[in-house]
C-alpha cells in the first residue's frame, strides 16, 4: 500500500458532547452530583455543564477522580476547565449580575469537563479556552 | 447540672487565658513540579538544618504529606513558629506512560502513578487541617490552569488566607506579572527556590500571612 493511501485511509473518531443544563443536578447532593459526572465521562464523553461546581465539589471531583484511576485500568484522569464572566464590570453591573443570579439562580459560567484518554489538554486564558483532543 | 455548667464555664475561660497558643499549620500547595518541595527544603535548611524531602524533574516525586515542626524563622527582630506541611502536587489527570517518557520502566512507572493519585487524595483531605497557605506556582508556566483556581477557591471558601510564590524567577521564560493578574486579590510574591533569590521578600510575606491565620 503507499503511503498517501495510508494517510487516506486513517479514520475520524467520533466525539460526544453532553449538554447539561444546570438544573439537572441542581437538586442533586454533592456526592451525587459527582456520581453523575463521571458516570457520564467514563463514558468517553465531553460534558459541557451551564454553571460550575462549587469549589468544595471541585476538590472533591477531583478526589473521586485520582481514586478511580488507582482503581480503573485504563482511566487516566479527566480535564476540566470553567469559563466565567469576567469581573471587569463596574460596581452597578455587578450588583445588577448578583441580583439577578439570587432571584432566577442564572448560572453564567461554563464547565467544560473531558476524559483525558480524549482530551489532551484545556488551554485556558482570560481571553479563550482552548481544548485539545487527543 | 448547674456545677457541670459552671465548671465548663470556667475551663473554657481558664484555657482562653492560660491554654499554649499552637503553631500555625503551614501549608504548601500548587501543581507538581511548581517547587513546593524546594522552597520547603530551603526553608528546613536554613532554619532547622535539616531537608523534608527529595526533589526531582519527574512529576510526583511527593507522593506523601510531609511534615517539619516546629520550624522557626526569624527577621528583623521578629520571629515565627509553624508546623509546615509540603503536599504532594495536586493534578486532574495521571499517566504512567508520561513517566516511561522520562526514562522510568514501566513497572516503576505503573507504582509512581499509582502513589501519586493517593497522594493528590491526601493533599485534598488535608485542607482541613492547615491554618494558613503558600499556594506555590511555575512563574514559568501558565496560571490559568483549573487545578489552581480549584486550589485558590478552595482555601477561600473554608477562609484560609491564602499567599501565592511565583517560584521559579531564575528561568527565562518566567513572568510574574501573568500570575499577578490571574490572581490579583491575592498577594504574589516572586523567588528562586533553587537559587534562594528573593527570600527575604517571601519571609516578610509569611510574617503578614500568619497573623491573618485562626488558631
Amino acid at each position: 500500500m503507499s503511503k498517501k493511501s495510508k494517510k487516506r485511509g486513517k479514520k475520524l473518531k467520533g466525539l460526544t458532547l453532553h449538554f447539561m443544563p444546570y438544573g439537572e443536578i441542581s437538586k442533586l447532593e454533592t456526592v451525587d452530583r459527582i456520581k453523575k459526572l463521571l458516570k457520564i465521562i467514563l463514558d468517553n464523553k465531553v460534558i459541557v455543564l451551564q454553571g460550575r461546581l462549587r469549589p468544595e465539589e471541585e476538590s472533591r471531583l477531583i478526589e473521586d477522580t485520582m481514586i478511580m484511576v488507582g482503581n480503573l485500568k485504563g482511566f487516566k484522569g479527566i480535564e476540566l476547565a470553567v469559563i466565567e464572566q469576567e469581573g471587569n464590570s463596574g460596581f452597578f453591573q455587578k450588583m445588577k449580575f448578583g441580583i439577578a443570579k439570587a432571584l432566577t439562580g442564572t448560572q453564567t459560567a461554563l464547565t467544560i469537563i473531558g476524559p483525558a484518554t480524549i482530551v489532551k489538554e484545556m488551554k485556558k486564558d482570560p481571553k479563550r479556552l482552548e481544548v485539545l483532543m487527543r | 447540672m448547674a456545677i457541670k455548667i459552671i465548671r465548663n464555664f470556667t475551663k473554657r475561660i481558664f484555657s482562653l487565658f492560660f491554654k499554649k497558643r499552637k503553631d500555625i499549620s503551614l501549608g504548601f500547595y500548587g501543581p507538581p513540579n511548581a517547587g513546593k518541595t524546594s522552597l520547603a527544603n530551603r526553608i528546613c535548611k536554613d532554619w532547622t538544618g535539616e531537608e523534608i524531602g527529595k526533589v526531582s524533574k519527574i512529576p510526583h516525586e511527593t507522593r506523601h504529606v510531609q511534615f517539619k515542626e516546629e520550624v522557626e524563622i526569624k527577621y528583623k527582630e521578629k520571629s515565627l513558629k509553624f508546623k509546615l506541611i509540603d503536599t504532594p502536587g495536586i493534578a486532574t489527570k495521571i499517566d504512567y506512560e508520561d513517566f516511561m517518557k522520562m526514562k522510568l520502566k514501566k513497572k516503576e512507572a505503573q507504582k509512581r502513578a499509582k502513589e501519586a493519585t493517593q497522594g493528590i487524595v491526601e493533599s485534598i483531605k488535608w485542607l482541613d487541617d492547615v491554618d494558613a497557605v503558600v499556594v506555590i506556582l511555575d512563574s514559568s508556566k501558565n496560571p490559568y490552569s483549573q487545578v489552581n483556581v480549584t486550589i485558590v477557591g478552595n482555601l477561600i471558601a473554608r477562609k484560609i488566607p491564602v499567599l501565592i510564590v511565583a517560584n521559579k524567577i531564575d528561568l527565562k521564560k518566567s513572568d510574574i506579572k501573568r500570575i499577578e493578574s490571574a490572581f490579583p486579590e491575592y498577594d504574589v510574591v516572586g523567588i528562586s527556590a533553587k537559587t534562594g533569590k528573593n527570600m527575604n521578600e517571601f519571609y516578610e510575606s509569611v510574617f503578614k500571612l500568619s497573623k491573618k491565620a485562626k488558631r
